[in-house]
């Protein structure tokens, strides 16, 4: 049994099912990260640590005539978004109910992908990680409200990039405000905003709860990576007569290796 | 039969596991009694035994294909595999040896779930932006 004590929940085979599933139809729109950065992994839930290759100095050493580096690594962050589902909903699952009340794993769900967004992009100075946006030395382009200039915006963004010897393609993430513009907004002529953007970016568009405007950044690949421990799962908290806790995790860690390889758009 | 189509004690296979293994076993049997029906039929002169056996047979290949859907839905990898080899034209190792290749290579690329694991298999999501 693993640590996610699954056999020690109240549900059936067919609750597991539906409640993975669920979990997953959730995740996948709002996992925005992983659509834009190199994923290393999953390397299982004892991974505790990423290797970064470098190492400090050990000052004091017992014996004379040795010296001693100890290595530098990126402990992993673990993440859990814990929920409830009632087991009378649970039990209606196995009678073949498709109307089943899932919003507390729904929610579970979207906090969870927000945090790791979160995470790679804003970064994550108590975890030990630095984001995409913060970490990038090129001057900020802000988005503004006005979707008429996102494209010069854009343009500009993947321009700075290409000056800076950093090829495509390019990916833009947008947060919710300004990819409900974007998709909202067609331009003269009726041609779509989204469509326009995404032949300047030669990437996709994706969209990004948690980031606050945008950011442009390259996948050519190595300049952005996320290593996964365990990747995201469901486990069991406990329960009673009413209801079954239970929880999302994972666990993973984010390291920018080019910070010249994005550029912050703020809201 | 017994419990044969277990290699492993059934008390310490996951539920899903033990499903997995019952289809696989069903699936065995229905390839073969597709084949028994097939010698059947090869030696029966008698019309009215040989429509009774055709049926039969029918409903062997009926069983057949979707325990084997079910299995597929399960394993995305071998689904993968599968698209690339049934129903194509042409050199049916050819098509096997690509689409493994493919699959195995996208697999590893997405971050496939580690054996056993009980997570989501969700991994990275590259080229599924929409």
């Amino acid at each position: 049994m693993s640590h996610l004590l699954r056999q020690q929940a109240p549900v059936t085979e067919k609750g597991w099912h539906l409640l993975d599933t669920e979990a997953r139809e959730r995740l996948r729109p709002a996992l925005a990260a992983r659509k834009l950065v190199d994923f290393a992994g999953p390397h299982g839930w004892e991974h505790s640590a990423t290797n970064l290759g470098r190492t400090d100095a050990v000052d004091e050493v017992t014996e004379e005539g040795v010296t001693a580096r100890q290595r530098r690594v990126l402990g992993l962050v673990e993440l859990r978004a814990p929920f409830a589902v009632a087991r009378a909903e649970l039990e209606d699952v196995n009678r073949g109910a498709e109307d089943v009340d899932l919003d507390e794993l729904d929610q579970a769900a979207l906090r969870i992908a927000r945090a790791e967004n979160a995470a790679v992009f804003n970064g994550w100075s108590a975890a030990g990680i630095s984001g995409v946006t913060e970490a990038s030395p090129h001057e900020r382009i802000t988005l503004g409200e006005d979707c008429e200039r996102y494209p010069r915006h854009i343009a500009k963004a993947v321009d700075t990039l290409r000056a800076a010897g950093i090829e495509g393609p390019y990916g833009l993430a947008l947060g919710p405000d300004a990819h409900t513009r974007v998709l909202e907004t067609g331009e003269h002529g009726g041609y779509p905003l989204l469509e326009h953007l995404r032949e300047i970016l030669g990437g996709p568009i994706v969209w990004a709860p948690a980031v606050d405007g945008g950011a442009v950044l390259s996948m050519r690949g190595g300049d952005f990576l996320f290593e996964s421990g365990e990747d995201l799962s469901i486990g069991w908290l406990d329960h009673d007569a009413d209801a079954v806790r239970l929880y999302l995790e994972e666990s993973f860690s984010f390291r920018v290796a080019t910070p010249e390889a994005a550029v912050d758009l703020p809201a | 039969m017994g419990f044969d189509q277990y290699h492993e004690p059934a008390s310490e296979l996951p539920d899903e596991t033990r499903t997995f293994a019952r289809l696989c076993a069903s699936l065995t049997e229905e390839a073969e009694a597709i084949g028994w029906y097939e010698q059947r039929l090869a030696v029966e002169p008698e019309e009215e035994a040989r429509a009774i056996m055709r049926d039969a047979q029918g409903e062997e290949f009926k069983h057949f294909c979707m325990d084997l859907e079910f299995l597929l839905r399960r394993t995305p990898l071998w689904r993968e595999i599968a698209e690339g080899i049934l129903f194509q034209e042409g050199d049916i190792v050819e098509h096997g040896e690509e689409a493994e290749e493919e699959a195995v290579e996208d697999q590893a690329s997405r971050g496939a779930p580690l054996a056993g694991s009980e997570s989501l298999g969700i991994g990275g999501l590259r080229g599924r932006d929409r």
